[in-house]
């Protein structure tokens, strides 16, 4: 945790109410994103139970698998959730730009849910699904194998700091607000909705302790209330089971589906009402660049769907981890950079480190021209900047720094001295004033100026590129063996 | 210096020559494509690389190093260089260096050296040196041979970006120091052999078990009285031994004691470690009163103007042969306010104030600590891993100082190692738990209490 998160945990604790640590929404919010509100049955992994999922509010589709132990069954409800997924996922496909380095599409699916326990359960649920065959034993539906490389494609996407393919409630609430509980009590949608957005009359720490009690607000899952498995579900599953006469099968299931929509119910209407607070703040500027990214990630899959449309690999090999570990350190780093850059209380941590600064600026040589280093007597402009300021400044010289209202302009710290009241940081601009030999109007900042100069940059360098897989070296295991789909993929005992 | 003392040291010269002599053998016969070598603290791990340099370079064959820092590269470009002068006088060493590189004035003028930003302008070497940072972006050419420093501080990916370009390597490290990191957590990889978050010698040995592993069996930097201390805690199944025996090293502090800063010095300079133990209190990092506490024992150590001798070798500790290391770099900045005028970078001749990743490699007289777990109330994987303790322990060559709130092992019984275990996931030993059991309870009877007012925040 940081100084600034701390701190407002602390004063959330105090007041009894969420304290804000964003001023604007760092995540992006689709005009139509389809909600996911799954449900698994205890006792066996990842078995799914029952699923809430819809694009509109009011009108929740709610899938169940009357016995989720018979596999039949699970596959049925693989099935019937592509069928609502499937064309939720590729209605976005046609849309597309043109651009220099290839085609885009100009929007794209945004899967939500409550939490990062629903994360995982999509993540499990596309690795049972996406490699079962569409033929032989045990067939399942075309749609499934689908499903389960979508699914894995969202998964494997929300693992990339910066992503919105498939943000959880829970996340997005806690980057843009504090709450006086811990951050496993913050995991729990409803408690963590009672301290931001508490009912009228309590505060957070009252409307969380309602929250927690799951007679009043059942878990929002996958997992569900051990009280409601054995008083309720385990009765009405028994009572499907012990259904001789296949006319009362409707009533069965009917009466599955009234007490899982109870369960369900409560959590879908406050992933609602969680969307409804963060679309209330203002995008941070970088969010649409990050989108741009989710958008070229999802059309690239789409196309490769069409042209290859393989499962995902169970394990990554030693060059795909390697190339996965680098792109995600990548994104975390310009994800870091850019929500700061974007907020300035996410740059408040920044500046309780010292690794950012702000200050005014109370010098400026505009002119200064110095040798460009290459010899044959040519001179460059590198203005110097320096600017007073009372931040904690940790900063060492050499240090490359650029303002959060500059972004185009990268400068290095040249000194670095004590004065009266603070410190007096001296910066010389590297870039961004045109090409002739004085700077273009406004491209130096002016005495006067108030500007937070900022440490904390994405790594601009590309990582080193990797070499193809059928070429791993003998230090990692030498070259895998290449990939083919056989009967093995699918084998797993079935009843 | 004593008969006895002079066998002592006179075989351990032996014994490590046998090592070094095994592992050139197995580099001349070349049955396996890689060696590996474990080196404790100071035991002459870059003189083993330069000496198996030269043996190469010899045999006309083109050797790459990789080393993972700029400073490592110009360390050994500068001991190379004059090594091979004496053997292989026509040999150059080529160090290629980033886009826009102006070699550091230490080997600018190097005869045998050339530079360039890129391989093709070095033109051939036989030696060529770099970073493996740098290294990655060499997409072509391959060599017979490779030399790998400071392995274990290497990333496993960052060695797979470079295997390509050798055939065979010999990889150098230290396995008890700091392991490398990510910035992102992700358990996907947790029990694949090529996890590329391990150490390069790690996915080295899981990949290829055959592989020969030497280890270098004495220590030349540590004085004989971290022999025990940090053998046991830090390579409790291999072990090793310091190159000087009972009573060859010491530290002598003129002056009279005048406050715990000082009792704890000649408690140092007696016993070769020394705790200055202050109240038991949470704190935040940058503990105003253990700050001042570190900065106190650095100053009194270089104001009473301290001697060292080694053998028979008297000199006077200097400021630049004080070093104090601490965990976070918010730490170093507020150790090196306090310190003022001795650690403000103004010149050469200063305490060096930095962080243990920071102080990986480097030796020094004295090292005066800020306990990682000083002043916490919870102990994290980053401030319980056993390499930083042992990079923070292990930098002297004659004694340590350690300064910390009372009642870390309170905190380390509270916090008992908890770190889910993997299927197929090697388990890290010795535990940064254990370890620093082990150290403190060394320390514990060489610890002077600082009353509750001595560094009440001024």
């Amino acid at each position: 945790m940081t100084a600034i998160s701390s701190y407002a945990r602390a004063l959330a604790a105090a007041s009894g109410t969420a304290v804000p640590t964003a001023t604007v929404r760092h995540v992006h919010l689709a005009a139509r994103p389809l909600i996911l509100v799954p449900l698994a049955m205890a006792g066996e992994a990842n078995a799914p139970l029952a699923a809430m999922v819809g694009t509109e509010r009011e009108r929740p589709e709610l899938l169940v698998v009357p016995q989720p132990r018979n596999r039949d069954l699970r596959f049925a409800f693989a099935a019937r959730l592509a069928e609502i997924f499937l064309p939720y996922v590729l209605g976005f496909a046609a849309d597309i730009e043109e651009l220099t380095n290839g085609p885009r599409t100009v929007d794209a699916p945004q899967l939500i849910v409550p939490n990062q326990a629903g994360v995982a359960f999509v993540r499990l649920f596309g690795r049972s699904t996406r490699f079962r065959t569409t033929t032989g034993d045990y067939a399942v539906e075309p749609s499934v194998p689908l499903l389960g490389r979508w699914l894995t494609f969202f998964a494997e996407r929300a693992e990339v700091p910066g992503s919105s393919l498939m943000p959880a409630a829970t996340e997005m609430l806690s980057l843009h607000w504090a709450t006086g509980q811990s951050a496993l009590e913050d995991a729990n949608l409803a408690a963590l909705m009672g301290w931001i957005d508490p009912p009228a009359g309590a505060d957070g720490p009252a409307a969380a302790r309602l929250a927690e009690d799951p007679r009043h607000c059942p878990p929002a899952g996958p997992t569900t209330d051990p009280g409601f498995d054995n008083e309720v579900l385990a009765p009405a599953i028994a009572a499907y089971d012990a259904v001789t006469d296949p006319s009362q099968l409707p009533d069965a299931v009917k009466r599955l589906e009234e007490a899982l929509h109870s369960q369900l119910q409560p959590t879908w209407d406050l992933v609602w009402r969680a969307l409804d607070r963060l679309r209330v703040l203002p995008g941070g500027a970088s969010v649409p660049g990050r989108w741009e990214v989710d958008r070229s990630r999802y059309t690239g899959f789409h196309t490769y769907m069409i042209e290859e449309g393989l499962p995902q690999a169970r394990r990554d090999g030693a060059v795909a981890a390697a190339r996965r570990l680098n792109r995600m350190e990548r994104a975390q780093a310009s994800y870091d950079a850019e929500r700061a850059f974007d907020d300035p209380l996410v740059m408040a941590d920044h500046r309780v480190t010292g690794e950012a600064f702000l200050g005014s600026v109370v010098a400026v040589d505009r002119d200064r021209r110095v040798p460009n280093g290459r010899g044959k007597g040519r001179l460059v402009t590198r203005p110097l900047v320096t600017l007073r300021t009372e931040d904690p400044v940790r900063l060492a010289l050499g240090m490359k720094v650029v303002a959060t209202r500059r972004r185009r302009q990268e400068c290095v710290v040249t000194a670095l001295e004590p004065c009266d009241a603070g410190i007096l940081v001296t910066l010389e601009a590297q870039n961004g004033m045109g090409r002739s030999a004085a700077p273009a109007p406004g491209s130096v900042p002016e005495v006067g100026e108030s500007l937070c100069y900022s440490s904390v940059l994405a790594d601009g360098v590309r990582s080193a590129t990797m070499p193809e897989a059928e070429d791993t070296p003998w230090t990692h295991g030498g070259p895998p063996q290449p990939y083919e789909p056989s009967e093995q993929d699918t084998a797993e005992a079935w009843e | 210096m004593s008969a006895a003392s002079v066998t002592s040291s006179a075989s351990a010269a032996e014994e490590a020559e046998r090592v070094i002599q095994a592992v050139l053998g197995d580099l001349r016969r070349g049955h396996s494509r890689g060696v590996i070598v474990d080196s404790p603290p100071g035991a002459g791990k870059s003189t083993l690389v330069v000496r198996a340099a030269a043996v190469i370079a010899g045999s006309g064959e083109p050797l790459m190093i990789v080393a993972q820092t700029n400073e490592q590269v110009d360390d050994l470009v500068e001991r190379l260089a004059a090594r091979l002068a004496d053997e292989v006088p026509h040999a150059r060493v080529g160090r290629l260096g980033r886009a826009g590189y102006a070699p550091s004035a230490r080997i600018a003028n190097l005869p045998n050296i050339v530079t360039a930003s890129d391989i093709a302008g070095l033109g051939d070497p036989e030696v060529t040196i770099s970073t493996a940072a740098k290294w990655a972006y060499v997409r072509e050419g391959t060599w017979p041979w490779a030399i790998v420093d400071e392995a274990y501080q290497m990333r496993s990916d960052t060695l797979l970006a470079i295997a390509s370009r050798f055939e065979r390597a010999l990889f150098v490290g230290d396995p008890g120091q700091l392991d490398p990191f990510s910035t992102v957590a992700n358990d996907r990889w947790h029990g694949l052999v090529w996890n590329p978050t391990q150490s390069a010698v790690a996915v080295l040995q899981r990949a290829n078990p055959d592989l020969p592993v030497h280890r270098l069996p004495v220590s030349w930097r540590l004085p004989h009285t971290a022999q025990s201390v940090v053998a046991d805690a830090f390579y409790p199944f291999v072990g090793f031994r310091t190159g000087t025996g009972p009573g060859e090293r010491a530290l002598t502090i003129p002056g009279h004691a005048r406050g715990p800063a000082d009792e704890v010095l000649d408690l140092a300079a007696a016993t070769g470690w020394g705790l200055l133990e202050l109240p038991a209190r949470h704190t935040v990092r940058t503990d105003a009163e253990a700050v001042s506490a570190v900065a106190d024992v650095a100053r009194r150590l270089v104001e009473r103007g301290a001697s060292a001798r080694s053998g028979t070798d008297e000199r006077a500790v200097t400021p630049d042969r004080v070093a104090v290391g601490a965990a976070h770099r918010d730490q170093v900045v507020a150790i090196r306010a306090a310190l003022g005028d001795l650690a403000d970078g103004s010149g050469p001749g200063q305490v060096v104030v930095d962080t243990a990743n920071r102080l990986q490699g480097r030796e020094y007289d004295v090292t005066v600590v800020l306990h990682p777990l000083s002043g916490r109330r919870d102990a994290t994987a980053f401030h319980l891993e056993a390499g930083r303790l042992c990079v923070l322990a292990s930098r002297h060559r004659q004694a340590c100082v350690v300064v910390a709130r009372a009642g870390i092992r309170d905190l380390l019984d509270t916090h008992p190692t908890s770190d889910p275990v993997h299927l197929g996931e090697p388990v890290k030993f010795p535990d940064g738990w254990a370890a620093n059991q082990a150290v403190l309870a060394h320390l514990a009877s060489r610890s002077v209490q600082a009353g509750g007012a001595a560094y009440a925040a001024r």
